[in-house]
């Protein structure tokens, strides 16, 4: 029988993910939202640029609901990149390659970037 | 491109349930993937209640137990059952291991045991590694050298040049980590995989080999190498408990480190 006549056997919907495999999809998706969340930003600065009625304008829409999930995800996006990028760096040099390294600091990083979330809004409040 | 829904042919459909000899107190249920290449039907899960009082602590005596004594269609590999063959692995409570060397106590509520993962199956719990041993003949996987060895003996080598090896060949080429890893999923076509690569890392590390140069040639490449995102599956299911991320770090920085 020609393989691609086989089945294929599950992956995804069967798979028990590690902590370690949750951070690294984290961080793609962390990624791919920020390149969406700085399209906002250059929308933001050319607001700003375009009198203060537009700008009026987009502060209200930034400051429904949605936007304002939309902020903190697009901030705890960036911060989850930026500590996981670091995490990345530490790596390319060889260390916490560990299995039990790699799992703490998966937590870590997942931790931090909620601690430093919070913290940019209590300060921007 | 990654394929996340399986295949038509490949969605797994319900099965049949065996029930456990009447009289059993102890009785533990194994939810089985199970594939018939002749029946031209898609996979199921059958289930099967099996009393623990007369089975063995792995999950192999298990399936042995349920070939044996409820369905003799069962099919899979074993060999050894003791973790050095590497014939039994497959995926076990979610994660790739030895069925030989998992204690079913380890398992919490029923034992569900599927193939390895993104694989074709031949036949239940037999899947077809051939691209997987390809890709390990690939990196060329013995002693290359130019000069002669010492007329009068062998290649000698200092034990700080052994113990570089020692880990890593202690694969047994069992294919839990490869197969665990997404990005091996999505691009078995052209990514090595944590296998081959923490065999190719053994030769790199070899004092006695002189092509080093050659493999890491073989290996600058941005899908034989560099699909490694790190995502670590590999090491958290090496049932030697191996280290191929780490192998595959070093084997990056060995590409970066040459340039200057």
């Amino acid at each position: 029988m020609n393989n691609n006549d086989r089945p294929l056997s599950p992956h995804l919907s069967i798979y028990r993910w590690p902590i370690t495999m949750v951070s690294s999809i984290l961080h793609r998706a962390t990624g791919v939202a920020m390149a969406v969340g700085y399209v906002v930003l250059v929308g933001w600065l050319f607001d700003a640029a375009s009198g203060p009625e537009v700008y009026d304008k987009f502060l209200s829409v930034m400051d429904s609901t949605i936007g304002c999930v939309l902020l903190v995800g697009w901030s705890f996006a960036f911060f989850y990149h930026l500590s996981n990028g670091i995490r990345h760096l530490v790596w390319d040099t060889g260390r916490g390659l560990e299995k039990e390294q790699a799992t703490a600091s998966a937590w870590f990083v997942i931790a931090a970037s909620i601690v430093l979330t919070a913290a940019f809004w209590w300060a921007a409040s | 491109m990654a394929e996340f829904r399986l295949p038509k042919n490949s969605r797994i459909t319900k099965g049949k349930h065996f029930d456990a000899a009447k009289g059993s107190s102890n009785t533990r249920t194994f939810a089985v993937y199970r594939y018939d290449p002749d029946s031209g039907e898609n996979p199921r899960v059958d289930t099967y209640k099996i009393d623990m009082n007369n089975c063995g602590p792995m999950v192999l005596d298990a399936l042995i137990k349920i070939k044996n004594e409820v369905d003799p269609t069962l099919t899979f590999r074993r060999s050894c059952r003791e973790g050095i063959c590497g014939s039994c692995a497959m995926n076990i409570d979610g994660g790739n291991t030895l069925a030989c060397t998992r204690a079913n106590d380890e398992v919490k509520g029923d034992v569900k045991i599927y193939p390895l993962p993104h694989m074709p199956v031949v036949k239940d719990l037999v899947t077809d590694l051939t691209n997987f041993y390809a890709q390990y003949a690939s990196i060329k996987p013995w002693l290359q050298s130019r000069t002669p060895p010492p007329p009068d003996s062998e290649r000698l080598q200092s034990k700080e040049d052994q113990e570089l090896i020692n880990e890593p060949s202690a694969c047994i080429l069992c294919a839990c980590c490869s197969t665990s890893c997404p990005s091996y999923w999505w691009n078995s076509d052209r990514y090595l995989g944590p296998a081959a690569l923490l065999a190719a890392y053994r030769w790199l590390v070899d004092t006695r080999d002189e092509a080093t140069g050659e493999r890491l040639d073989e290996l600058e490449d941005p899908f034989r190498l560099y699909r490694c995102h790190t995502i670590m599956n590999c090491t958290q299911t090496c049932p030697k408990g191996l280290n191929p991320a780490l192998a595959i770090a070093e084997t990056k920085k060995m590409l970066v480190e040459r340039k200057y």
